[in-house]
Protein backbone atom coordinates (compact mmCIF):
# COMPACT_ATOMS: atom_id res chain seq x y z
CA UNK A 1 0.00 0.00 0.00
CA UNK A 2 1.56 3.65 -0.85
CA UNK A 3 0.79 5.93 1.21
CA UNK A 4 2.43 10.40 1.78
CA UNK A 5 2.82 9.58 5.16
CA UNK A 6 6.46 9.29 6.60
CA UNK A 7 5.80 9.19 10.10
CA UNK A 8 5.73 5.84 11.60
CA UNK A 9 2.84 4.72 12.71
CA UNK A 10 1.44 2.68 15.69
CA UNK A 11 1.10 -0.86 15.48
CA UNK A 12 -2.71 -2.34 14.58
CA UNK A 13 -3.81 0.77 12.69
CA UNK A 14 -4.57 -0.06 9.29
CA UNK A 15 -2.82 3.07 6.88
CA UNK A 16 -5.12 4.62 4.01
CA UNK A 17 -4.20 4.24 0.30
CA UNK A 18 -4.77 7.17 -1.58
CA UNK A 19 -6.39 5.45 -3.60
CA UNK A 20 -9.26 4.65 -1.15
CA UNK A 21 -9.29 8.34 -0.35
CA UNK A 22 -9.93 9.51 -4.03
CA UNK A 23 -12.39 7.07 -4.60
CA UNK A 24 -14.71 8.29 -1.62
CA UNK A 25 -13.59 11.67 -2.50
CA UNK A 26 -14.82 11.52 -6.16
CA UNK A 27 -18.22 9.33 -4.46
CA UNK A 28 -19.02 12.52 -2.64
CA UNK A 29 -18.31 14.78 -5.55
CA UNK A 30 -21.43 12.91 -7.62
CA UNK A 31 -24.09 13.78 -4.87
CA UNK A 32 -23.18 17.44 -4.58
CA UNK A 33 -24.97 19.23 -7.39
CA UNK A 34 -22.39 22.88 -7.45
CA UNK A 35 -19.80 20.46 -8.23
CA UNK A 36 -20.87 17.53 -9.79
CA UNK A 37 -21.92 19.64 -13.03
CA UNK A 38 -18.08 21.14 -13.45
CA UNK A 39 -16.55 17.98 -13.86
CA UNK A 40 -13.89 19.42 -16.02
CA UNK A 41 -10.60 18.10 -15.39
CA UNK A 42 -10.38 17.55 -11.67
CA UNK A 43 -12.02 19.58 -8.88
CA UNK A 44 -9.58 19.30 -5.60
CA UNK A 45 -10.74 17.27 -2.88
CA UNK A 46 -9.96 19.83 -0.47
CA UNK A 47 -12.84 22.12 -2.52
CA UNK A 48 -14.74 18.75 -2.56
CA UNK A 49 -15.11 18.29 0.90
CA UNK A 50 -15.85 21.99 1.72
CA UNK A 51 -18.59 22.42 -0.74
CA UNK A 52 -19.68 18.89 1.19
CA UNK A 53 -19.55 20.92 4.24
CA UNK A 54 -21.33 23.80 3.02
CA UNK A 55 -23.86 21.21 1.73
CA UNK A 56 -24.86 19.40 4.75
CA UNK A 57 -24.86 22.69 6.42
CA UNK A 58 -27.86 24.13 3.49
CA UNK A 59 -29.75 20.44 3.83
CA UNK A 60 -29.94 21.29 7.89
CA UNK A 61 -31.16 24.80 7.42
CA UNK A 62 -33.86 23.28 5.33
CA UNK A 63 -34.80 20.48 7.47
CA UNK A 64 -34.82 22.96 10.42
CA UNK A 65 -36.91 25.32 8.36
CA UNK A 66 -39.20 22.46 7.19
CA UNK A 67 -39.98 21.50 10.78
CA UNK A 68 -40.60 25.61 11.30
CA UNK A 69 -43.47 25.06 8.87
CA UNK A 70 -45.19 22.09 10.10
CA UNK A 71 -45.23 22.71 13.48
CA UNK A 72 -46.92 26.23 12.92
CA UNK A 73 -49.57 24.11 10.84
CA UNK A 74 -49.84 21.74 13.83
CA UNK A 75 -50.58 25.14 15.78
CA UNK A 76 -52.59 26.51 13.86
CA UNK A 77 -55.10 23.76 11.92
CA UNK A 78 -57.79 21.82 13.30
CA UNK A 79 -57.35 18.80 10.98
CA UNK A 80 -59.10 15.62 11.20
CA UNK A 81 -58.50 11.93 10.48
CA UNK A 82 -59.49 12.13 7.03
CA UNK A 83 -56.53 14.11 5.90
CA UNK A 84 -54.17 11.33 7.63
CA UNK A 85 -55.49 8.55 5.72
CA UNK A 86 -55.11 10.59 2.32
CA UNK A 87 -51.61 11.28 3.27
CA UNK A 88 -50.90 8.15 3.96
CA UNK A 89 -52.65 6.70 0.59
CA UNK A 90 -50.88 9.41 -1.51
CA UNK A 91 -47.28 8.52 0.15
CA UNK A 92 -47.44 4.85 0.40
CA UNK B 1 -40.38 -2.06 15.72
CA UNK B 2 -39.48 -5.67 16.70
CA UNK B 3 -35.39 -5.15 17.61
CA UNK B 4 -34.70 -8.24 15.74
CA UNK B 5 -35.12 -7.25 13.01
CA UNK B 6 -32.65 -3.98 12.62
CA UNK B 7 -29.79 -6.26 11.12
CA UNK B 8 -32.08 -7.46 8.51
CA UNK B 9 -32.71 -3.54 7.15
CA UNK B 10 -31.37 -2.48 4.22
CA UNK B 11 -29.78 0.77 3.53
CA UNK B 12 -31.08 1.55 0.42
CA UNK B 13 -32.22 4.61 0.34
CA UNK B 14 -35.66 3.84 -1.55
CA UNK B 15 -36.68 2.13 1.12
CA UNK B 16 -34.98 4.10 3.77
CA UNK B 17 -37.87 6.36 2.23
CA UNK B 18 -40.78 4.48 2.97
CA UNK B 19 -39.78 3.74 6.45
CA UNK B 20 -38.93 7.24 7.02
CA UNK B 21 -42.25 8.26 5.99
CA UNK B 22 -44.17 5.99 8.07
CA UNK B 23 -42.53 6.78 11.34
CA UNK B 24 -42.35 10.63 10.88
CA UNK B 25 -45.80 10.49 10.01
CA UNK B 26 -46.71 8.63 13.42
CA UNK B 27 -44.70 10.61 15.04
CA UNK B 28 -46.12 13.66 13.50
CA UNK B 29 -49.63 12.41 14.53
CA UNK B 30 -48.91 11.56 18.29
CA UNK B 31 -47.46 15.04 18.39
CA UNK B 32 -50.46 16.84 16.85
CA UNK B 33 -52.89 14.33 19.90
CA UNK B 34 -50.78 15.18 22.80
CA UNK B 35 -50.73 18.76 22.40
CA UNK B 36 -47.90 19.42 24.57
CA UNK B 37 -45.59 22.69 24.29
CA UNK B 38 -42.26 22.99 22.31
CA UNK B 39 -44.04 22.11 18.86
CA UNK B 40 -41.14 23.24 16.75
CA UNK B 41 -38.38 20.84 19.10
CA UNK B 42 -40.82 18.31 18.78
CA UNK B 43 -40.95 18.10 14.88
CA UNK B 44 -37.24 18.23 14.63
CA UNK B 45 -36.81 15.44 16.85
CA UNK B 46 -39.32 13.07 15.37
CA UNK B 47 -37.86 14.48 11.88
CA UNK B 48 -34.07 12.94 12.85
CA UNK B 49 -35.37 10.16 15.21
CA UNK B 50 -37.44 8.81 12.20
CA UNK B 51 -34.68 8.84 10.03
CA UNK B 52 -32.04 7.69 12.12
CA UNK B 53 -34.50 4.47 13.06
CA UNK B 54 -35.37 3.60 9.64
CA UNK B 55 -31.61 3.75 8.42
CA UNK B 56 -30.89 1.38 11.26
CA UNK B 57 -28.49 0.20 13.43
CA UNK B 58 -25.81 -0.42 10.10
CA UNK B 59 -24.85 2.98 9.49
CA UNK B 60 -22.51 4.55 11.99
CA UNK B 61 -23.93 8.13 12.05
CA UNK B 62 -27.37 6.86 12.64
CA UNK B 63 -26.26 5.26 15.47
CA UNK B 64 -24.67 7.85 16.56
CA UNK B 65 -27.71 10.31 16.05
CA UNK B 66 -29.87 7.78 18.27
CA UNK B 67 -27.22 8.15 20.98
CA UNK B 68 -27.33 12.12 20.36
CA UNK B 69 -31.14 11.71 20.86
CA UNK B 70 -31.40 9.99 23.80
CA UNK B 71 -28.43 11.79 25.51
CA UNK B 72 -30.37 14.76 24.99
CA UNK B 73 -33.72 14.04 26.30
CA UNK B 74 -31.74 11.93 29.27
CA UNK B 75 -29.86 15.08 29.80
CA UNK B 76 -33.04 17.20 30.10
CA UNK B 77 -35.05 14.85 32.96
CA UNK B 78 -31.52 14.62 34.84
CA UNK B 79 -31.55 18.51 34.73
CA UNK B 80 -34.71 18.58 36.33
CA UNK B 81 -33.45 16.45 38.96
CA UNK B 82 -30.40 19.60 38.91
CA UNK B 83 -27.31 16.90 38.28
CA UNK B 84 -24.20 17.74 36.63
CA UNK B 85 -22.14 15.49 33.89
CA UNK B 86 -18.75 16.43 32.73
CA UNK B 87 -18.39 13.34 30.98
CA UNK B 88 -19.17 13.95 27.44
CA UNK B 89 -16.60 17.24 27.17
CA UNK B 90 -13.94 14.68 28.45
CA UNK B 91 -14.59 11.91 26.04
CA UNK B 92 -14.16 14.50 23.30
CA UNK B 93 -11.15 15.93 24.00
CA UNK B 94 -9.71 12.38 23.79
CA UNK B 95 -11.11 11.70 20.53
CA UNK B 96 -10.42 14.76 18.73
CA UNK B 97 -6.50 14.85 19.02
CA UNK B 98 -6.25 10.88 17.74
CA UNK B 99 -8.07 11.85 14.46
CA UNK B 100 -6.23 15.08 14.08
CA UNK B 101 -3.04 13.75 13.06
CA UNK B 102 -4.88 11.20 9.78
CA UNK B 103 -6.92 14.79 8.36
CA UNK B 104 -3.51 16.94 8.55
CA UNK B 105 -1.10 13.96 6.83
CA UNK B 106 -3.62 13.65 3.94
CA UNK B 107 -4.18 17.65 4.03
CA UNK B 108 -7.38 17.66 4.56
CA UNK B 109 -8.41 20.91 6.33
CA UNK B 110 -11.94 20.79 6.19
CA UNK B 111 -12.19 17.51 7.33
CA UNK B 112 -12.32 19.20 10.35
CA UNK B 113 -15.35 20.50 10.31
CA UNK B 114 -17.14 17.58 8.14
CA UNK B 115 -16.66 15.74 11.60
CA UNK B 116 -18.63 18.39 13.38
CA UNK B 117 -21.31 17.86 10.80
CA UNK B 118 -21.73 14.32 10.65
CA UNK B 119 -23.16 12.48 13.46
CA UNK B 120 -20.04 10.73 15.22
CA UNK B 121 -17.68 11.71 12.87
CA UNK B 122 -15.77 12.67 15.32
CA UNK B 123 -14.45 9.22 16.35
CA UNK B 124 -14.17 8.01 13.20
CA UNK B 125 -11.38 7.48 10.37
CA UNK B 126 -10.68 9.69 7.34
CA UNK B 127 -12.12 6.50 4.95
CA UNK B 128 -15.31 5.37 7.18
CA UNK B 129 -15.72 9.72 7.48
CA UNK B 130 -15.96 9.99 3.86
CA UNK B 131 -18.25 7.06 3.37
CA UNK B 132 -20.99 7.81 6.25
CA UNK B 133 -20.90 11.41 4.76
CA UNK B 134 -21.80 10.11 0.98
CA UNK B 135 -24.85 8.03 2.76
CA UNK B 136 -25.68 10.72 5.12
CA UNK B 137 -26.38 13.12 2.60
CA UNK B 138 -28.40 10.71 0.03
CA UNK B 139 -30.42 10.21 3.62
CA UNK B 140 -30.77 14.15 4.50
CA UNK B 141 -32.23 14.36 0.87
CA UNK B 142 -34.60 12.02 1.57
CA UNK B 143 -35.80 13.78 4.60
CA UNK B 144 -36.02 16.68 2.76
CA UNK B 145 -38.37 15.35 0.33
CA UNK B 146 -40.76 13.70 2.26
CA UNK B 147 -40.88 16.80 4.47
CA UNK B 148 -42.21 18.89 1.95
CA UNK B 149 -44.71 16.42 0.90
CA UNK B 150 -45.92 16.65 4.56
CA UNK B 151 -45.89 19.99 4.30
CA UNK B 152 -47.64 20.44 1.03
CA UNK B 153 -50.58 18.34 1.87
CA UNK B 154 -51.19 19.38 5.29
CA UNK B 155 -51.43 23.03 3.81
CA UNK B 156 -54.24 22.99 1.10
Amino acid sequence: MSSRRSRSRQSGVPSITDDQISDLVSKLQQLIPEVRSRRSDKVSASKILQETCDYIRSLHREVDGLSDRLSALLASTDNNSAEAAIIRSLLM
Amino acid sequence: MNPKTYHHISSNPSSVKSRFTRGFLRAFKKIKRQQRPYLYGRVKIAADKSLALAVGSRRAWSRALLWKIHYKAWRQRSRFNNKKKLLKENKKNKKNKKKKNDDEEVGFRHAKELRKLVPGGEAMDLCSLLDETAHYIKCLITQVQVMKSVDQIYSF
